[in-house]
């Protein structure tokens, strides 16, 4: 039979008996958080469409809080219907995980998104343009900045509601990266979250060219670290002649079953394995921040809209961190001796050039960017303990930090001057003068990031180190204090700032927030007192969750 | 379940944080009444526990309080009292109410500036002080490792806004320069320790990944691992063991503070009010000499022998080096300040003399160290407040004008340098007999330290007090009746323990046997020659002996 003869018989086969090729059984409901948020981010581009525009900002604010809530009210079910323990599997032909892990970070991610949904709604700390309370996000991104159309449309008042349904799709990405089974649905994954994410970067109302530089550098360093990504994916398909984790995963320990006339060429080869799986971290080390691949963190947190920054800060790293762990837990246990001196390597770096480099910062979100580099450092201690203890406290820590991130961004958002929020550090003084309570709030936060005890980030750090130390990386803990012990001096400079320096005449003043940005900053410090003085049902939670289905 | 007296002890002034930090702003006097009332409430229960405490009882702790916390990281809220912890946690509570009635007007000075409707200095003042009080006695009574390091770390954020935030407007220069000085010392004073506990954090966790490991779960109860380490469940290792005890060590020598680490001492005294100078050096550090006692020695005996040369010499520094640097001080708090550097030495002298009289007399030293210093700090803060300057240059002929306050401050100054008659001498003398008895030459030396305490205190009173009256001082008002409450206590404590130590001796003393019984030490057999009684064959036997101490 002629090939062409053969295409049409299996094409009049298909068409003739329907029956033959099944559908894929997808298990709706177990995927139903993702779906929600993804359906919501949908029906929230419909209403830019269709809803008039003075009623959008209200009709997009409650779908997504909605949705949100709804999405994290159905991981609540899952995992109380035990999906998260002893019904744990892999749904949707083994592309997406539903066990302890995911529900866990899908839950922490959920709840994230719900409070930064809160500060991207926040319309009363802009002096009001043209009569109308606007946002943090520019009127019109597509204008050129400081060009006639976007006077226009700053006259005009227009607000950007569609930062409602690109944050949800940034979510819906978000919550299938930790749970991705397969290494096409992780990159898939990244994608859809991170496209997203470069758009909001670049949607800032004030300091246009800032921002849009700063999705420029984040766009083009991101595109970069998902080619190696996708690189390594090829490698590894080539290695393992499959992209399912569970197939990698047996090929690494127990050798190739039966070898693939294609692949017959490249399959067990171990230099695909090592180079393979060296880019695929790679990709995944540069979400996280992680020195040296954590060049962008600074310019782009620095750049973005604060609310995004926020979200960013907080939300990006729980996915990334859950890939990871999942990618080096589920994928890569087989060759532990392989990949764990090169992330010691990684931790150490981190840890010590986050720390270092922050001292000499002298604005605060950038500062900010910094202490989040030190904190992928303590986490990736935690990840290369290879233990159960080890994954548990990985995802109380990143639940821990989100908060407080959330937080402390949230804080920035308060503090403006004429040319908007004023994030020089040098500004701040005397702040703790003129407004006590959210100079005292801004210190909590900065004590939680220092890992001061009675707060969540002591907890966080205990735990990661405890899982490094039992481990057997004594060393790693040791330069873990010294980078924390570094990294103290510059939250503590932040604190002598705003509360030992005289207030400058001309110091920025701080905007009284709505109930938005007030919720998300009292719960915020709530958090960080409650997991901080009471961890241990956290603990528990993040304990039940530590193992990964494979 | 009987009433957690110890937790009520640390509660009491935590609430009384709490609330003096939420009146308004315009009940400013009430704030400060409140705060005295509650640091009273606190002195009472703390003598409650006194009296509730029976020395002769056998175990290790009394008044124990066990209830589960982290259960993930093997923590309990476990607390306990030994002899040592009570004396401690009455001086604290003792001193506090003088340190509030001390600083009464400390905050006034900020009440004028009223940057925004919330200002509310006086309010912040004193509940910082409750704060720090409520963390030092449960550290003072935590016997789970974890809990007290919490405390330990936690104490220090209150004492850095109280350092930072509050000063004594006395400097050499104008206000703006001397709030730079204060902050830079108070950020000194947080980095120092917050480093040193970071180190300690490494130990702690490095504890637990041990007795996960041996014990199957891992803990932080000082009374499981002593008892585990006794049964020979528990081997820390040699290496380990020492790492270990540095890491726990180093923490408190930063705290106590012991030479090389004492530089952030002397610049958080004096830049600070004299009030909050005394809860530093007489209050906060004296967690970490204690804590040297309850844990280090007891958590790892045998890296402690190991350590006691070096830290023998180091503390041999300490009581020379501080006293020196006292000796040639123009600021009267820097002064008292490198004093109590040389004290500290003592006290961790005694320590680690390994000797019951040297521990015990530490112990002593923790409390009467305590008054003194309050006595001489308190009344130097007057009288700086009064002139408006801590250099002892701009003083002189003081006791002419105001005989009360010269008074106090000699009496402060001879107990300083352990007359005899006053409570430090009996410490230090302990302190003294007990290093001689098993280290004579560092005794000997050590001796030094009261020579130079005689100079540098005599020199201080007479530069200050005698010769002709300065125009600046000839105005100068006696005591007012609020300051001698203040001093009239203390001085009488510091007679009465001069002559009666018994009752604090008697507290102390069980507790030091039960630690030199985990530290597996005896106290040496005295060596004299005793040679009027021939053939007695004492002198070689008590030989022996330190034969076999010598092959520990």
């Amino acid at each position: 039979m002629s090939s062409v003869a053969s295409v049409h018989s299996l094409w009049t086969a298909a068409a003739g008996a329907p029956g033959k090729i099944p559908g894929p059984h997808i298990e709706y409901a177990q995927l139903s958080p993702t779906l929600i948020v993804l359906g919501a981010a949908v029906l929230g581009i419909m209403i830019e469409a269709f809803v008039p525009r003075r009623s959008r900002y209200y009709s997009q604010l409650l779908l997504s809080l909605v949705a949100l809530a709804a999405a994290f009210a159905a991981v609540i079910g899952l995992a109380a219907a035990g999906f998260g323990s002893s019904k744990a599997h892999v749904a949707a032909m083994g592309a997406v995980a539903v066990d302890g892990p995911a529900l866990f970070l899908q839950g922490t991610i959920l709840l994230v998104s719900l409070i930064a949904v809160f500060t991207f709604a926040e319309r009363r700390l802009d002096p009001a343009a043209h009569g109308r309370h606007v946002d943090s996000f520019a009127a019109q991104p597509a204008a050129v900045p400081g060009g006639a159309a976007e006077q226009a449309a700053v006259k005009a008042g227009f607000t950007t509601t569609e930062v409602f349904p690109i944050l949800l799709f940034a979510v819906g990405g978000m919550l299938i990266f930790p749970a991705a089974n397969d290494l096409l649905t992780l990159f898939v994954a990244l994608e859809v979250f991170s496209l997203p994410l470069y758009i909001l970067c670049a949607l800032a109302r004030r300091q246009r060219l800032l921002s849009q530089e700063s999705a420029l550098k984040y766009f083009l360093l991101g595109a970069f670290s998902s080619a190696f990504l996708l690189f390594g994916v090829a490698l590894l398909y080539g290695y393992a002649g499959t992209v399912t984790y569970a197939g990698i995963a047996e090929v690494v320990s127990d050798g190739a079953k039966q070898i693939d006339p294609a692949l017959a060429g490249t399959m067990s080869n171990d230099a695909l394995l090592l180079i393979g799986g060296a880019l695929v971290l790679m990709g995944l080390l540069f979400k996280v921040g992680a020195v040296p691949f954590h060049m962008w963190t600074p310019d782009v947190y620095q750049g973005a809209p604060t609310p995004v920054t926020g979200f960013m800060a907080a939300a990006t790293k729980v996915a990334a961190f859950g890939a990871l762990l999942r990618v080096l837990y589920v994928v890569l246990p087989g060759m532990r001796w392989d990949w764990r001196p090169v992330m010691w390597g990684v931790a150490i770096i981190t840890m010590l050039g986050g720390a270092i480099v922050a001292i000499t910062q002298t604005d605060i979100k950038r500062l900010l960017a910094y202490s989040s580099i030190a904190h992928a450092g303590f986490i990736l201690a935690g990840v290369i303990a290879t233990s159960k203890d080890g994954v548990s406290s990985v995802l109380f820590y990143l639940g821990a930090y989100s908060f407080v991130t959330l937080g402390a961004f949230a804080v920035v958002t308060l503090v403006r001057d004429a040319g908007g929020e004023a994030t020089q550090l040098s500004k701040w003084a005397g702040l703790g003068r003129r407004s006590p309570l959210v100079a005292a709030v801004f210190a909590v936060f900065l004590l939680a990031f220092a890992g001061i005890p009675l707060t969540s980030g002591f907890a966080g750090k205990f735990a990661v180190f405890k899982a490094a130390a039992q481990s057997g990386a004594g060393w790693l803990v040791v330069v873990g204090v010294i980078s924390s012990a570094i990294a103290a001096f510059f939250y503590i400079r932040v604190i002598v700032v705003m509360f030992f320096n005289e207030p400058k005449a001309e110091g920025p003043t701080v905007a009284v927030p709505s109930p938005l940005t007030s919720t998300a900053i009292a719960v915020g410090v709530t958090a960080t007192l409650v997991l901080g003085l009471a961890p241990q049902y956290f603990l528990d939670l993040a304990g039940h969750a530590g193992v990964f289905v494979r | 379940m009987s009433f957690p007296l110890l937790t009520a002890t640390a509660v009491v002034p935590a609430i009384g944080a709490i609330a003096t930090a939420a009146l308004p702003a315009a009940k400013r006097t009430a704030a400060k009444w409140l705060a005295l009332l509650f640091s009273l409430l606190t002195f009472a229960l703390a003598l409650v526990v006194a009296f509730r405490f029976d020395p002769g009882a056998k175990g290790p702790f009394q008044l124990t309080e066990s209830h589960a916390w982290i259960r993930d990281f093997g923590v309990r809220y476990e607390l306990g009292v030994d002899g040592i912890a009570v004396a401690l946690i009455a001086l604290t509570a003792l001193l506090v109410p003088f340190v509030i009635l001390a600083g009464w007007h400390d905050a006034d000075t900020l009440e004028e500036a009223t940057p925004n409707r919330r200002w509310r200095p006086t309010q912040g003042f004193f509940a910082l002080i409750l704060a720090v009080e409520a963390m030092v006695v449960i550290s003072f009574e935590a016997t789970d490792v974890f809990l007290f390091y919490i405390f330990f770390e936690a104490m220090l954020i209150p004492m850095y806004f109280l350092i930072g935030g509050f000063g004594d407007r006395a400097g050499a220069d104008g206000e703006e320069r001397s709030a730079g000085r204060r902050s830079q010392a108070a950020v000194k004073f947080l980095l120092y320790n917050l480093a040193g506990g970071l180190i300690m954090l490494a130990a702690v966790i490095g504890l637990y990944a041990v007795t996960a490991d041996q014990l199957g779960t891992g803990t932080f109860s000082l009374t499981q691992i002593v008892d585990a380490r006794a049964a020979g469940q528990l081997d820390l290792g040699t290496t380990t063991e020492r790492l270990l005890f540095l890491g726990f060590f180093f923490a408190f020598a930063v705290k106590a503070p012991l030479w090389p680490l004492h530089t952030w001492l002397p610049g958080a005294m004096s830049e600070s009010t004299a009030p909050v100078a005394v809860l530093i050096t007489a209050v906060v550090d004296k967690v970490g000499t204690f804590a040297m006692l309850r844990f280090c020695l007891q958590l790892f005996p045998q890296a402690s022998s190991w350590a006691t040369p070096v830290i023998l010499i180091l503390a041999l520094i300490s009581i020379v080096y501080g006293a020196l640097l006292a000796v040639a001080q123009r600021d009267i708090k820097r002064l008292i300040a490198y004093a109590s550097i040389s004290h500290f030495g003592f006290i961790i002298l005694g320590i680690f003399a390994m000797t019951s009289q040297g521990q015990g007399g530490a112990t002593l030293y923790m409390v009467n160290h305590g008054i003194s210093t309050a006595a001489l700090m308190l009344v130097a803060g007057f009288l700086i407040s009064r002139r408006g300057s801590r250099l002892i240059a701009d003083f002189g002929g003081v006791q002419k004008v105001a005989p009360m306050l010269a008074g106090t401050f000699l009496i402060g100054g001879l107990a300083t340098l352990s007359l005899p008659g006053l409570a430090p001498f009996v410490s230090e003398f302990l302190v003294l007999v007990g290093t001689f008895s098993r280290h004579p030459v560092i005794g000997v030396i050590a001796t030094l330290g009261i020579v130079l305490a005689a100079l540098y205190v005599l020199v201080l009173y007479q530069r200050t007090m005698t010769g002709p009256v300065k125009s600046e001082v000839s105005a100068m008002p006696d005591l007012r009746a609020r300051e001698l409450v203040v001093v009239a206590p203390l001085i009488a404590l510091l007679l009465f323990l001069g002559v009666y130590p018994k009752p604090l001796t008697d507290l102390v003393n069980p507790a030091v046997e039960h630690t030199l019984s985990v530290v597996d030490k005896k106290d040496p057999k005295p060596t004299a020659q005793v040679n009027a009684v021939p053939g007695s064959g004492r002198t070689g036997h008590a030989a022996s002996d330190q034969d076999v101490e010598a092959a520990k």
